[in-house]
């Protein structure tokens, strides 16, 4: 039951705020995610304990053998508590912000937080489907309509793409609904099916484009930094924060277990793409002047390394790749949030433009450090763990592959640390001088991000421990050899 | 005590702490107490910690906070190892740290009141890293505490950071050292591969599993030693610690001269068993350490700048231990990191007392016969190079004839050329001394009036290092003494595939009073040369212009490395994806809108048209149920 | 009579019908050759209706019953079509079909 309050209070709230204006809306807005939080921070306790117990099944479309079954395991329940970290976040950094029809602002946001706990929960393929989309419409008009210059024409890329890699999905989940032998949607039927390894390495590309649309893995990842640049910044934390997870997460439930034979033979072109996909976009990265395009970038970067760790499927990457999940969430939505803020104070994005910041600014500086430093993943911070376990797990799988990744460690330092000397180092110029340093309400999301990096950089025990079953699922899945 | 020893580390993070956060409302007096009171604390308990370890019959101790990493079979606990060598580190670090600490109240004192906590908080982070690094039980703590010591660092040398030069210096010191810390990552990956473990005990004890010679132990000890290389800035990842004299002198004296730099020694040291397994790469070692002896003695040798004559020496003096590293020498390597925290720092807190005399002026062109107006510092300093340089019966001699000698013992090319470049120690240490502190000031009249000598803060560190540099060396006498060599005893425990090579004792004596003879002469040609130097402004030229070019080793870097890889970065965000997949994939949009607008034309309005494309539809239905 | 008669019959004006409204532009000459294509099918029903009833098969003069829809709707269409062509008229005077396509733009 918990689990369908996880996605009812969203959905609900959601289309009453559409209702409201102004000051209402935000209320509503803040006191639903807050809500959500709660439920989702008691759903993890048992998640860890019971997690029978949060499953839910009710009929739903009986003629299709497709059933409104919800639940949550290890791995569902970080990203339930991902996505329930995450919007109280969103909507307290943007609280002093005025946006134009509030009510639909914060309801489209609403809705779609309902659509990512419904993907993270979905146990049924259709219903998987349907919440995919559901998360993706809402993002859709909030990008054309609250969105840059740009807009209309990036969104609209933004869409076609990804509905282009849903439509595959679909197929794939079509396909092998008529294959199994009761006609049912459900991911125990999906993956009790194993068709034969010719279907199976076809139907993996179906899956994996869509996903790797989503993620966003080379060469599919263009439609990304133009749509974070477009967005409205609530939006693209909110894409980059946890949209992207949903790529991930659809690889590591419904794609390693269902299809394992095609995961075994593709593997490596799978790694191969994610790999080139690292260094290629920490490069890229290196070479923007724009800052919302480098952290769309160093974000492309971080996400390939977990897709290869995802494909290398041992134990350690496994675990490395859900930690990450999480802990890139976190960072990255600090990200946005002081990059939300510069962009509130000076209206610009350029980095040459930039400067000083540190001067006048002292404590939005010293977040953006922090932030940073977490991104590259340093020691005792969040970013830590995921990365030096994912690294580790894709080093046991093949060296080489490990060791070209792992340049990438060295390019985020030169991109990164060149970021952080353009934005907030040396003097002040005219317009950085008037920055205002952080306010109360943005301090208060900034240091709970802060507070999260360090606890997970140095205890990460929680985390781990939380997601050993689906790694243990997933392991025991893969094709033996 | 040993349990306590989390308190160590602990302390300098709770100053670190109180500083950082409260570095608007502490007053001056508070930050400098709380900053070097946290130091001093772990000092006192480091102390404790070191006679209970010295105690014969002590075995190492590990302590394990609770669980850092947990996966599967691999366990990474978050644990320190309370040993002999980690004991004696723990006392460099946190004693220099502390004399620091002290010197940089008034060093600093000029700071705005957040910014001297800023400098006070980083400081104790630094040492808190630091610590971490030494007491960690496996290397993914070193690991941990390597990148923080990086990260301070990075911190410490960008403090001024309005200066955009010194954020470039900052920035290219952590990147090389990231270079390295990717060798160090993959050795740990490697290992953890091989031996499902990091945790020293366990993988000492599977090393020789893997038998001498093997390939895997290569490619662990190899990537390993990159690591140290970029952190105690080897050739060719050395090019950093110069440009890292940006930050404030007592920063160089802490980071860039007596404790992080010297983290790479320690790494090695600490994988002894490892390496000696390894013979091929402790060659590597050798060779890479004598090569940036000299490479970087003879770049000292033409530096105008104060801080970069001590800098390139710095590099130098790692050169030595490494060389000692490579030749098997492990207690002479750890013998000179201490002696060298000695006397560098002092050289490096020396000349920052005469930079805060000269008012931030650190061309020693402008300086000149400062020994008038600042005799405590003109002595220590001429302590500390006579240390370096290696006068008999001062520490710096009895650390470098050990690795002179052990060198001879490995290799009699190798030993040459550590001789020279000991040579040139002594040259331009000296060249830098008279320059400095004899002759006529040539500074402005505005400058000479402000000359001083700098206050107790400043000079009483001084004078500890002073004598410590005088006596430190008397832990470890050379064998042909006859006295015991006190450290060699302590660390072989932890030590225990060291295997001096011991020289016959007609030869080791021939061989000190060799060193001995031509450092002195070398020493008084710098004496004519210098003391009554004049600066004529005249251009180096043939080699001295290349040396005084650093051998052009940071224009070849930028030619070789930065610029091709920008090159190939843009033409990744401009040839690729530009013009080449975001093109494409408008390209997919671009054409159905295309197509789309070629079958409109269909729809011409015509019904005839129309009724003209159904009825032959229709025929052509019928035919073909007809006919197929 | 054969039944055959009856087919070569309406197959010829079927095909009148078919030509004229492909041929000719006016809308009035258009309507009258689709009446003539809808007569053509209405024969062949009764035609064969006939054949069928003749050969025994009671039931068959069911067919017939067709014709009177296919006559009723043609009606309906006509009045429709018609109404639509005096419009067009008033509206261009003239009932060249061609001149509609305007309506495209």
């Amino acid at each position: 039951m918990l689990t369908v309050l996880l996605i009812l209070i969203p959905l609900i709230t959601g289309l009453i705020t559409f209702g409201l204006k102004g000051a209402g809306a935000k209320a509503l807005s803040l006191l639903s995610s807050f809500a959500t939080l709660v439920i989702a921070v008691i759903a993890w306790q048992q998640a860890a304990t019971a997690p029978e117990t949060l499953q839910f099944v009710a009929e739903w479309i009986p003629q299709l053998g497709s059933q409104f079954n919800v639940g949550l395991d290890g791995m569902g329940a970080m990203l339930c508590l991902l996505t329930a970290v995450s919007f109280p976040l969103i909507f307290i950094t943007v609280y002093g912000r005025e946006y134009d029809r509030p009510g639909a602002f914060y309801g489209l946001l609403l809705l779609s937080q309902a659509g990512l706990i419904g993907v993270f929960t979905a146990y049924d393929a259709l219903l998987f489907y349907v919440f995919w989309e559901l998360a993706l419409i809402p993002v859709y008009f909030l990008c054309s309509m609250w969105g840059g210059e740009r807009a209309i024409p990036v969104t609209f890329k933004f869409f076609v793409y990804t509905f282009a890699g849903s439509l595959l999905m679909l197929t794939g989940i079509i396909y092998i609904y008529t294959q199994t032998p009761e006609h049912s949607f459900s991911w125990t039927a999906f993956t009790a099916l194993q068709p034969g390894s010719t279907e199976q390495s076809w139907l993996f590309w179906l899956f994996f484009v869509a996903f790797a649309i989503k993620m966003p893995v080379f060469p599919f990842h263009t439609w990304q930094p133009d749509t974070y640049e477009q967005s409205p910044t609530p939006v693209t934390m909110v894409l980059s924060g946890i949209m992207v997870k949903m790529g991930l997460f659809g690889v590591i439930r419904w794609l390693l277990p269902v299809l394992p034979q095609g995961v075994y033979i593709w593997q490596e072109a799978a790694i191969v793409l994610s790999v080139i996909g690292i260094i290629y976009a920490s490069c890229i990265a290196i070479v923007q002047t724009d800052l919302k395009r480098l952290i769309a970038y160093s974000s492309i970067a971080h996400i390939g390394l977990m897709s290869a760790a995802i494909f290398a499927n041992n134990e350690q990457s496994m675990q490395g790749v859900q930690v990450q999940m999480f802990n890139h969430g976190i960072n990255i939505i600090g990200l946005w949030m002081i990059v939300e803020v510069i962009q509130n104070r000076l209206n610009i994005k350029n980095m040459q433009e930039m400067g000083g910041i540190a001067t006048h600014a002292p404590k939005l500086a010293i977040a953006l450090v922090i932030v940073s430093l977490a991104n590259i993943a340093l020691p005792l911070t969040n970013g830590f763990i995921g990365e030096f376990l994912m690294f580790s797990g894709l080093f046991q799988y093949n060296a080489w592959f490990a060791a070209i990744a792992a340049v990438a460690i060295i390019l985020a330092a030169v991109y990164m640390l060149n970021m952080l000397q353009k934005v907030i180092f040396g003097e002040a110029n005219a317009l950085t001088s008037t920055t205002a340093d952080l306010k109360t309400g943005e301090l208060l999301a900034i240091s709970v991000v802060i507070v999260i990096i360090f606890v997970l950089g140095v205890y990460p025990k929680p985390l781990l421990e939380l997601v050993d079953s689906t790694t243990a699922m997933v392991n025991a899945a893969a094709w033996v050899k | 005590m040993i349990h306590l020893v989390w308190l160590v580390p602990f302390l300098p993070l709770l100053g670190f702490l109180i500083n950082g956060l409260g570095r608007k409302y502490l007053p001056k007096s508070l930050t400098g107490v709380v900053g070097s009171g946290s130091v001093l604390a772990a000092f006192v308990i480091s102390l404790l910690i070191f006679f209970e370890v010295r105690q014969p019959g002590f075995t190492p101790q590990v302590v394990t906070l609770f669980d850092f990493i947990n996966v599967g079979s691999l366990h990474i606990p978050f644990a320190f190892q309370v040993d002999q060598l980690s004991a004696l580190f723990l006392l460099i670090i946190t004693g220099v740290g502390s004399l620091i600490h002290i010197y940089s109240t008034s060093y600093m004192h000029e700071e705005s009141n957040e910014g001297f906590a800023r400098y006070f908080a980083y400081l104790n982070l630094f040492v808190f890293s630091m610590l971490i690094l030494v007491l960690g039980a496996n290397y993914v703590m070193m690991f941990i505490g390597w990148e923080g010591v990086g990260l301070c660092s990075y911190l410490l040398i960008g403090f001024w950071f309005r200066n955009i030069n010194f954020n470039k210096a900052a920035n290219k010191a952590f990147i090389m050292n990231r270079i390295g810390d990717l060798g160090f990552l993959l050795g740990i990956f490697l290992m953890i591969q091989q031996f499902g473990s990091v945790t020293f005990s366990e993988v000492f004890e599977k090393v020789p599993a893997l038998g001498e010679g093997s390939i895997i132990l290569f490619a662990i000890a190899m990537l390993l030693f990159v690591g140290a290389m970029g952190k105690s800035a080897q050739v060719p990842l050395y090019t950093w610690l110069p440009d890292a004299m940006a930050g404030p002198t007592p920063v160089s004296a802490l980071i860039h001269a007596a404790t992080m730099v010297t983290a790479g020694i320690y790494m090695v040291a600490r994988s002894n068993v490892l390496y000696s397994l390894a013979p091929y790469i402790q060659a590597i070692i050798a060779i890479v350490g004598v090569v940036t002896a000299l490479l970087a003695a003879s770049i000292a040798l033409k530096q105008n700048d104060i801080k970069k004559v001590l800098a390139y020496s710095t590099v130098s003096q790692l050169g030595y231990m490494f060389l000692a590293l490579g030749t098997g020498a492990y207690t002479a390597a750890v013998f000179h990191v201490m002696t060298h925290a000695f006397f560098k720092a002092l050289l490096f807190l020396g000349s920052g007392s005469v930079i805060h005399a000269m008012g931030g002026e650190q061309d020693i062109r402008k300086m000149g016969g400062l020994k008038k107006w600042m005799p405590v510092t003109n002595i220590t300093f001429l302590i500390g190079c006579l240390a370096i340089a290696g006068i008999p019966g001062l520490s710096g001699f009895f650390s470098k004839d050990e690795i002179l000698a052990n060198a001879f013992g490995y290799n009699k090319v190798i030993y040459a050329l550590a001789l020279i470049g000991a040579l040139m120690t002594a040259f331009y240490m000296f060249r830098l001394y008279y320059i400095t502190f004899s002759g006529k000031f040539r500074g402005t009249h505005e400058q000479e009036h402000h000359l001083h000598e700098s206050p107790a803060a400043i000079t009483l560190p001084l004078i500890i290092l002073a004598v410590l540099s005088v006596i430190g060396g008397y832990v470890g006498l050379p064998e042909v003494f006859g006295a015991p060599h006190l450290l060699h005893e302590y660390l072989s425990p932890v030590l225990v595939s060291e295997h001096p090579h011991h020289l016959d004792h007609t030869l080791e004596w021939g061989l000190m009073g060799l060193s001995t003879v031509l450092v002195i002469v070398m020493i008084f040609i710098a004496r004519g040369k210098f003391s009554r130097y004049e600066d004529t402004g005249a251009e180096n030229t043939g080699i001295a212009k290349v040396l005084e070019n650093k051998w052009y080793v940071d224009e070849l870097y930028d030619a070789i490395i930065v610029k091709p890889l920008l090159v190939l970065s843009r033409f990744f965000r401009d040839g690729i994806e530009r013009s080449g997949i975001d093109a494409l994939v408008n390209g997919v949009g671009r054409g159905v809108k295309w197509g789309g607008g070629r079958i409109r034309l269909l729809q011409n309005g015509q019904v005839g048209f129309y009724i003209f494309a159904m009825v032959i539809g229709m025929i052509v239905l019928f035919v073909i149920s007809l006919f197929l | 009579m054969p039944v055959q008669y009856y087919i070569f019959l309406s197959i010829a004006l079927f095909c009148i019908g078919v030509m004229g409204v492909l041929m000719r532009r006016n809308a009035i000459i258009i309507f009258m050759c689709i009446e003539l294509m809808l007569n053509a099918v209405n024969l062949l029903l009764v035609a064969f209706s006939k054949m069928w009833v003749d050969a025994g098969r009671i039931d068959a003069d069911a067919a017939q019953l067709f014709v009177f829809f296919v006559m009723v709707v043609a009606a309906a269409e006509v009045s429709v079509g018609l109404a639509i062509i005096v419009m067009m008229y008033r509206n261009t005077h003239s009932v060249d079909i061609n001149i509609l396509s305007r309506l495209k733009n």
